[in-house]
């Protein structure tokens, strides 16, 4: 059983037990328009909540993807590598950028569920 | 959104169009339409694109010598233009940096009425710099007109057939048309690289003649997105990036804009640089470089050469859709500006490989 769970960064995460997978959502990548590459965090690396975990490159400019949990990143998304543009056309699932090993569960509680995200674009609509 | 952008005539035609709209040089302008700076880079590279460049300052300069008054405030050779013809040039100041650059349309063989276009963020200082250094003429501003780019390989079709007459202009010729009873002042010109014109319409008349445009099935609206990866590919310089005051023309490598006999009278603010540059004082050049990674190299970014010492800095960079590649633009001393070289661009921190290029990076097609 997955659920997913969002920043106000607009990065997202699919939790599946103790390993999340985080992107950016559908509403940010529609904000950047045209991604053209996609830095990932190396496979091993510690990431803190709210640190920068990679960058997403638009044809426009250059925009840092921050943690939204803390852990081990084990596992990175290397078809982005070839096809970036995948972040476009799946944000929410072709497109995640790395998964991570959640260290602390209780952090997941600070996060968006959908109906707070979907509250939060509403207000900035 | 700041409140005291300017929207242009044709801001319900973007809005319709769903348009994303930035601010920009004090106006609210569309960076891309619903279709991406990508789709719209690439339509315009093979059909025609549509772009709002109202932001842009329009001006007539009249009185008798104003073709040589105007030459005393830049080095382009106006005088030596025939009627009807276009020159790019530049203002500068007296230590030969660029103030803006601008294009020069000569409207009569005598030199007595000239057309002018400049850079939005630049319009109002360029303007009150051509008053206070040329007060015995006059300076028509066009507040009234709207400008509109027509941009690629099947622009010259698409216009003809609502306005005809215009697929005969050459590149860098401009006249006069009429369309539904008003002046169109219209110049094969552009910036993007592409074959294109530059069409100058009356503020009232400007959401029809577009939309009258965007029926035709080459056209589709574009927006400043793509029009800055256009021009990046064509090699063009952005006022404010890749040329300021600091930047001569020479550095820019914009000699080709200045006649031999410019160069032997001089008589332009910054001449004695501008000489100096071009016989062996030259201490840095603007260069392309295509990077060999996906990583693009932005504004700012410092280009190191091969032992690691910073020789200059990035003034445009960005991803090439027709290249499928990074792009930059930057400045080096001259023993690095040979296509070929390599060098590497500083981007958070780790270097990425990259080589010289010369301009353009994307084959220009004007209409000679």
């Amino acid at each position: 059983m997955t659920k997913i769970l969002f920043t106000k960064d607009h990065e997202y995460i699919v939790v599946d037990g103790d390993i999340g997978a985080v992107g950016i959502t559908d509403y940010a990548q529609g904000q950047l328009g045209d991604v053209v590459f996609v830095e990932l965090p190396a496979v091993g690396k510690q990431t803190k909540t709210g640190e920068q975990a990679g960058v997403v490159e638009s044809v426009k400019a250059a925009s840092d993807v921050f943690a939204p949990i803390s852990g081990e990143v084990v596992e990175v998304n290397t078809a982005l590598e070839d096809n970036p543009a995948l972040v476009n056309e799946d944000a929410q699932g072709k497109g995640w950028f790395y998964k991570v090993k959640i260290a602390d569960p209780a952090e997941l509680d600070k996060l968006l569920d959908e109906a707070a995200y979907k509250a939060l674009l509403d207000s900035q609509a | 959104m700041t409140d005291l952008s300017i929207p242009t005539p044709l801001h319900a035609l973007h809005l319709g169009l769903g348009g994303r709209m930035v601010p920009f040089a004090g106006y609210e302008l569309p960076v891309n339409y619903p279709a991406g700076i990508i789709a719209e880079h690439n339509w315009t590279r093979e059909n025609a694109g549509l772009f709002d460049v109202s932001h842009m300052g329009q001006a007539f300069l009249i009185g008798p010598g104003a073709a040589a008054a105007l030459e005393t405030l830049l080095p382009g050779d106006i005088q030596g233009l025939g009627a009807r013809r276009i020159r790019y040039s530049q203002f500068t100041n007296s230590d030969g940096g660029i103030l803006d650059d601008l294009m020069v349309t000569k409207l009569s063989d005598a030199g007595d009425r000239l057309f002018l276009i400049v850079n939005a963020a630049c319009k109002a200082q360029d303007f009150a710099h051509i008053q206070k250094s040329l007060p015995d003429l006059d300076l028509d501003i066009a507040t009234h007109r709207a400008l509109l780019a027509l941009q690629g390989p099947k622009a010259a079709a698409a216009l003809d057939r609502h306005i005809h007459g215009v697929a005969a202009l050459k590149f860098m010729e401009q006249r006069d048309f009429v369309w539904r009873g008003e002046i169109l002042f219209i110049s094969r010109s552009g910036y993007t690289g592409e074959d294109g014109f530059e069409i100058s319409v009356p503020a009232d008349y400007a959401h029809d003649l577009a939309e009258t445009l965007l029926a035709e099935e080459e056209v589709k609206a574009v927006g400043l997105g793509a029009r800055d990866s256009l021009r990046l590919e064509a090699g063009l310089c952005l006022y404010g990036h890749d040329i300021d005051t600091t930047t001569s023309p020479i550095e820019a490598g914009l000699n080709w804009s200045i006649s031999k006999r410019r160069r032997a009278e001089g008589g332009f603010p910054g001449a004695d640089r501008i000489r100096w540059e071009l016989s062996d004082g030259l201490k840095r050049l603007r260069v392309g470089l295509i990077l060999d990674g996906k990583a693009p190299a932005r504004e700012g970014a410092e280009i190191a050469d091969d032992t690691g010492e910073v020789v200059g800095r990035v003034t445009s960079g960005g991803f090439s859709p027709s290249l499928g590649k990074p792009i930059a633009m930057g400045y080096v001393p001259p023993r690095f500006a040979a296509p070929g070289t390599p060098l590497s661009l500083i981007v958070r921190g780790k270097p990425l490989s990259a080589k010289v290029v010369a301009f353009p990076f994307v084959p220009n097609r004007y209409h000679r």
